[in-house]
């Protein structure tokens, strides 16, 4: 396989990953990870990625904005969540399938008194 | 150190809570606080030694328990607040009361604790229940003394820090000068006067302009233990920076930059996420710092910045499951470590309720396991060990047995005394080593 220097064109080849294995754990690891995923991005730490993590935080559906944005829309379809679900309100209005569900935290602590 | 103490450390007892968030003994280590998910505060006291019985140190028992966070809305983005406890910091004790500081994502709070063990009694004008009493049918005059009561233990919020962070706040630090703290979130830095609460200063500011810039986030933050000017931040890249508030007013620049260089040929889809640095620590002496990132424990002297002095590794056979870790979220678990009282051994947990000990000065490390299956009270804990690959040996576990839903983040080290908490998702385990 021709291939210039650093270039890994092989790993995601190949078929017997125990060889590979013996070299360098980690980069079986992302074989198989890419054999699972092949849309997965090559840097992981983009931008992206680290704006998932800023975003954490339970998103609540605002009926207000939702109708707002459908009565401003009319006949054109509402922008839907699509694979970035975390973006704040404002650039992009949640729809009530996008939320996941809240899990509420316990009422009392049952640490022993 | 682990030959005739850390081998011996004994289940001493345990307390069941809600996911707990932090832990974190005070100055003396006389009081134990954690913090947990529902936003709720316990406080454990040690027990005064009981001379007769000196084969045994003081057991913890509660001592105060409060609500310090509540959950929130912020209506102009709709989203929720957890009220989750992600740290505690005590402040050095200067009167009776205790202090600590206690934050949410985005709230801190310092906390009075204080003890009330009289109260006063003789009224004239009020009956001992509180109703008032008819003036007319007073005749005499009384002075009111104070007569003892139950200890009564009380906590009140005195300052709230609020609204100072667009991100989640992930540590809170004392300076040693025991009057600012500073507080940090992904992106931000503040400094704080404990005293004032209607300003905070930003010391460090690394979020881009154009947020599609962004390469790395605060992850931890501390003020050094002696020097009231210096303080680090570590960063998701596995960065440490540490920074000279004297220098300027913002400390974007740092003073020196800790990363230990990286092999290019070993580089992987997984070497920046097992990189990012979950916890910095300064160890007492203030000579040394610890950071944890997902694999390994590191020790840096803060006279060299090119790599670290000394590396542990906390589970090295995790390298061959990055890939299921990475689909389980498991790799962005964020792992804390600690010093012991005199700076020769570090701590940090694992997974299968597993937590590590390395012993600096005899290179020597043990795995133990925290769990109420294996351990009854005061019996001596068994060291583990997993097995990686090939013959599993008869009490080693195998890799593929772990469970990574018991995981044990959060652990902590008595400033004195060869006493730990360890925090289990739900369990809170106190061991201390065999006295004789």
């Amino acid at each position: 396989l021709a291939g210039g220097p650093g270039c890994d064109v092989c790993y995601g080849l190949v078929e017997d990953t125990q060889e590979k294995e013996g070299i360098l754990p980690e980069r079986a690891e992302e074989a198989k990870l890419k054999a699972k995923y092949p849309s997965l991005g090559q840097k992981p730490g983009g931008s992206d990625f680290l704006m998932k993590r800023l975003q954490k935080g339970q998103k609540y559906f605002d009926s207000g904005d939702y109708n707002m944005a459908k009565a401003k829309m009319k006949n054109k379809q509402l922008p839907s969540a699509g694979p970035d679900k975390n973006l704040v309100t404002g650039d992009h209005i949640p729809t009530p399938q996008d939320l996941p569900q809240r899990k509420s935290s316990l009422v009392t602590s049952k640490l022993a008194g | 150190f682990f030959e005739k103490k850390l081998i011996s450390f004994l289940f001493c007892l345990n307390y069941t809570a809600d996911i707990i968030s932090t832990v974190e003994f005070n100055h003396s280590g006389e009081l134990l606080a954690t913090g947990d998910k529902g936003g709720r505060v316990v406080i454990f006291q040690q027990e005064q030694e009981n001379k007769i019985q000196s084969h045994s140190r003081g057991e913890y028992n509660v001592y105060s328990t409060f609500q310090s966070h509540e959950p929130e809305f912020d209506y102009l983005k709709s989203l929720e607040i957890e009220e989750k406890i992600n740290k505690i910091r005590w402040l050095p004790q200067k009167n009776a009361a205790q202090f600590l500081l206690s934050t949410n994502d985005k709230t801190i709070k310092l906390w009075k604790i204080s003890e009330r063990d009289k109260r006063p009694e003789g009224y004239n004008l009020k009956e001992e229940d509180g109703r008032y009493r008819d003036p007319t049918t007073v005749t005499t005059l009384r002075v009111p003394v104070f007569r003892p009561m139950d200890l009564m233990v009380e906590a009140s919020p005195r300052r709230i820090f609020a609204n100072a962070h667009t991100y989640h706040i992930n540590s809170i630090s004392i300076n040693s000068d025991y009057e600012t703290y500073l507080s940090a979130d992904d992106l931000r830095i503040n400094l704080w006067h404990l005293e004032i609460t209607d300003r905070s200063f930003n010391i460090v500011d690394i979020k881009p302009a154009n947020m599609e810039e962004l390469t790395e986030v605060i992850t931890a933050a501390e003020f050094h233990p002696n020097s009231c000017n210096t303080f680090v931040y570590s960063s998701s890249k596995g960065t440490i920076r540490l920074c000279d508030m004297r220098a300027s007013a913002l400390c974007d620049r740092h003073s020196k930059l800790f990363e230990e260089p990286e092999d290019p040929s070993n580089r992987s889809f997984f070497s920046e996420i097992i990189s990012s640095i979950s916890d910095v620590k300064f160890s007492h002496s203030g000579r040394y710092m610890m950071t944890r990132d997902y694999l390994s424990v590191k020790i840096w002297d803060l006279n060299m910045e090119n790599r670290p002095v000394e590396t542990y590794q906390v589970h090295e056979y995790l390298r061959s499951k990055l890939c299921s870790l990475y689909e389980n979220d498991c790799i962005f678990d964020k792992f804390e470590c600690c010093w012991n009282g005199s700076d020769s051994v570090v701590m940090t947990g694992s997974y299968n309720n597993f937590f590590r000990m390395f012993d600096r000065n005899t290179k020597r490390d043990i795995t133990l396991e925290a769990s109420r299956e294996n351990n009854k009270p005061r019996t001596v804990l068994k060291p583990r060990k997993v097995c990686a690959s090939g013959k599993r040996k008869k009490d080693e576990i195998s890799v593929d047995s772990l469970d990574f839903n018991k995981k044990i983040l959060h652990t902590a080290w008595h400033p004195k005394e060869n006493i730990i908490a360890v925090a289990t998702t739900n369990n809170l385990y106190i061991f201390q080593d065999k006295v004789n």
